[in-house]
């Protein structure tokens, strides 16, 4: 198998705390891979190293082999690392429908079009009311995003992700905070990812991760802890003690 | 080939209804050109009302679009000023029109420049850093007295006739149409820029730059574009106001001026084009009708309205143009026959 995303001795502190401590990660292509830790582990750190949004205080992470640590947030996007945030973060003033046409005209390279009008490219239109269908959003494609309900904010994020057509997709607790009989939705939405798409999915739920993923790294206090298939993972007695607790997990 | 499904039919023509022109606007600006004929007494006023409206259309181009709060847009303004007062003087160049395509051109350049500056930091540091750039400008076209006149401002400039033809006069007859035909022209193109995807890039980077950035969009460039452009048009409007005075002075430059332009805005609503304009029309009208009246009290009533809205709140001011522009929506008659028309295009077999 090939390696999409490499991370080797990724390190960030912040004041006080190491926040990624000494990371080297391995996503292959293709792969569902879960990161999994407790509450501060330092997941979302490792995704903002990731993507760009925060520097490292050291190491190096690697795109096919090439070496991206300096290469600006928008840059890696349109290199294909994409991701979802565990806070949504989308814009409330527009709608599903301008959002998702946002993020395709911008990776079609028109973001800088200012003589057309939005709406003027019938094949831009098309795509982005095909992302919307997937995502069930197509009854809501013209109201503000800030009053979606909080389920379609949540299949918001991931759909404009995927509008970016991302090559390695990083999804941030894509269910946090949905209620109960919501959660499916979204979950479906993750499980139909497509097969090129690699994924590396943050997740609480043993259930969701257990089901989802071919391959699970522990994060514990900023470092990598375990990793292995889920079999393995499950069956390790290290992450039973210190992260699983007395949660029943069957393999 | 494949009919497109309702539902694209549908996202299309919502897409393209918001840059559709509504009837007011057909009203709003067959007024402002009727007024060329029939309110020649007024031209006076009405050019500084034109100017005032496009210096308030450049900086709801950074406000209301990009969220860049500025109190030093008179930097643009002044520099636009003297650059058409100064071609204008020295007989660099004779026609206006190319002279205050010039202005525009070097205010432009100093957007640029500067605009690197506004880029980090939070509203209060823009405010501070726009605020510092304006009073750089002023300090220095004082300090270069031998070029810019100094404190007494750029005298002596003649404005040849635009286009070789129509003589600048002090009725301000031909001032007027010539500042509301600019006004005009560079209205639709912003006009096209904010309905272009550009346009909604910019919304996206004012609303939320972390996932503005995280669907590929590199926001520092974005701002650099939008700043760009704006210093232009406050530039071109500056170079209005030299053109039809003849004049350019330090007071260009002034902080009362940025202040004035973002009460000016305030009044009229960020971020719908037109709120510059109307709230230049209210502001010079009031300033016009309240200084005659109180001449030495109108500085008391300018911040007596900044008062009010600071109370009622920026949030609540933004918004208080939303009953008008419902009735508006209502008043639009195309629209209730296109919605109907795309209902009955979606029941279709
Ligand atoms: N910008 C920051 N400045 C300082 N400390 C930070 C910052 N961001 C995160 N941290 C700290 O780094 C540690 C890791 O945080 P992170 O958000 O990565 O954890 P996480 O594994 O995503 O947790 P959760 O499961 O709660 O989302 C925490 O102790 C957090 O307080
Ligand atoms: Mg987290």
């Amino acid at each position: 198998m090939t390696v999409v995303l490499e991370t080797i001795n990724l390190a960030k502190r912040f004041t006080g705390i190491i926040a990624t401590n000494d990371v080297s990660l391995r996503i292959e292509k293709g792969a569902r891979h879960a990161l999994i830790g407790p509450n501060g582990a330092g997941k979302t750190t490792l995704i903002n190293l990731l993507t760009g949004v925060m520097k490292p205080s050291g190491g190096r992470i690697l795109l096919d082999g090439e070496d991206i640590s300096d290469v600006p947030t928008h840059k890696r996007v349109r290199l294909g690392i994409v991701r979802t945030f565990q806070i949504n973060q989308l814009f409330g003033d527009l709608t599903p429908l301008e959002t998702i046409g946002l993020a395709v005209s911008e990776r079609r390279g028109q973001g800088l079009d200012w003589w057309r009008i939005v709406g003027s490219r019938p094949d831009l239109v098309s795509e982005s009311v095909g992302i919307l269908e997937r995502f069930h959003l197509t009854d809501v494609i013209e109201e503000r995003t800030a009053v979606l309900p909080y389920g379609k904010q949540r299949l918001l994020e991931i759909a404009v992700a995927i509008a970016c057509r991302p090559r390695v997709l990083l999804l941030d607790e894509p269910a946090a905070g949905v209620p109960e009989d919501e959660r499916h939705e979204i979950l479906s939405a993750v499980a139909a990812l497509p097969d090129d798409v690699t994924v590396l999915l943050i997740e609480h739920d043993m259930d969701i991760v257990f089901s989802f993923a071919d391959r699970i790294s522990v994060l514990v206090n900023g470092a990598l802890f375990v990793e292995g298939t889920p079999e393995e993972v499950a069956r390790d007695a290290r992450v039973k003690a210190v992260y699983l607790g007395e949660e029943p997990v069957d393999a | 080939m494949i009919p497109p499904r309702p539902t694209i039919l549908a996202a299309t023509e919502w897409l393209s209804a918001r840059a559709r022109w509504h009837p007011l606007e057909f009203v709003f600006w067959i007024v402002a050109f009727a007024a060329i004929w029939l309110m020649p007494e007024r031209h006076l006023i009405l050019t500084e009302i034109a100017w005032l409206a496009l210096f308030a259309l450049s900086l709801d181009l950074i406000l209301g679009y990009a969220g860049i709060i500025s109190l030093g847009h008179a930097a643009f303004f002044g520099f636009g000023g003297y650059i058409a007062a100064l071609l204008a003087k020295y007989e660099i160049v004779n026609e206006p029109v190319l002279a205050l395509l010039i202005a525009g051109v070097g205010a432009m350049a100093l957007g640029f420049v500067t605009s690197f500056l506004v880029l980090r930091g939070s509203d209060l540091t823009r405010l501070m850093v726009t605020l510092g750039v304006a009073l750089l400008l002023r300090e220095l076209a004082n300090r270069y007295g031998w070029l810019t006149g100094g404190a007494d401002g750029l005298q002596g400039a003649i404005i040849q006739p635009l286009f070789g033809t129509f003589r600048f006069d002090m009725f301000g007859h031909t001032g007027y149409a010539y500042s509301v035909t600019v006004l005009f022209i560079l209205f639709l193109i912003a006009r096209r820029l904010v309905n272009s995807p550009f346009g909604l890039s910019l919304m996206s980077v004012k609303g939320n730059p972390l996932r503005s950035s995280a669907i590929g969009i590199s926001v520092d460039a974005r701002l650099v574009a939008i700043y760009t452009i704006a210093a232009g048009y406050a530039g071109i409007a500056g170079a209005l106001l030299a053109q039809t005075t003849a004049f350019a002075s330090l007071e260009m430059f002034s902080f009362d001026r940025s202040a004035d332009l973002l009460l000016v805005l305030i009044i009229g609503g960020a971020g719908y084009l037109y709120g510059g304009m109307i709230g230049a029309i209210i502001f010079k009208v009031m300033q016009d009708y309240l200084s005659a009246l109180t001449p030495q009290y109108w500085p008391f009533w300018i911040g007596l309205v900044l008062v009010v809205i600071v109370l009622v709140g920026r949030d609540r001011i933004t918004t208080w143009t939303t009953p008008f522009r419902r009735l508006a929506a209502r008043l639009d008659w195309r629209a209730a026959r296109r919605a109907a028309a795309a209902s009955n295009e979606g029941q279709k077999p």
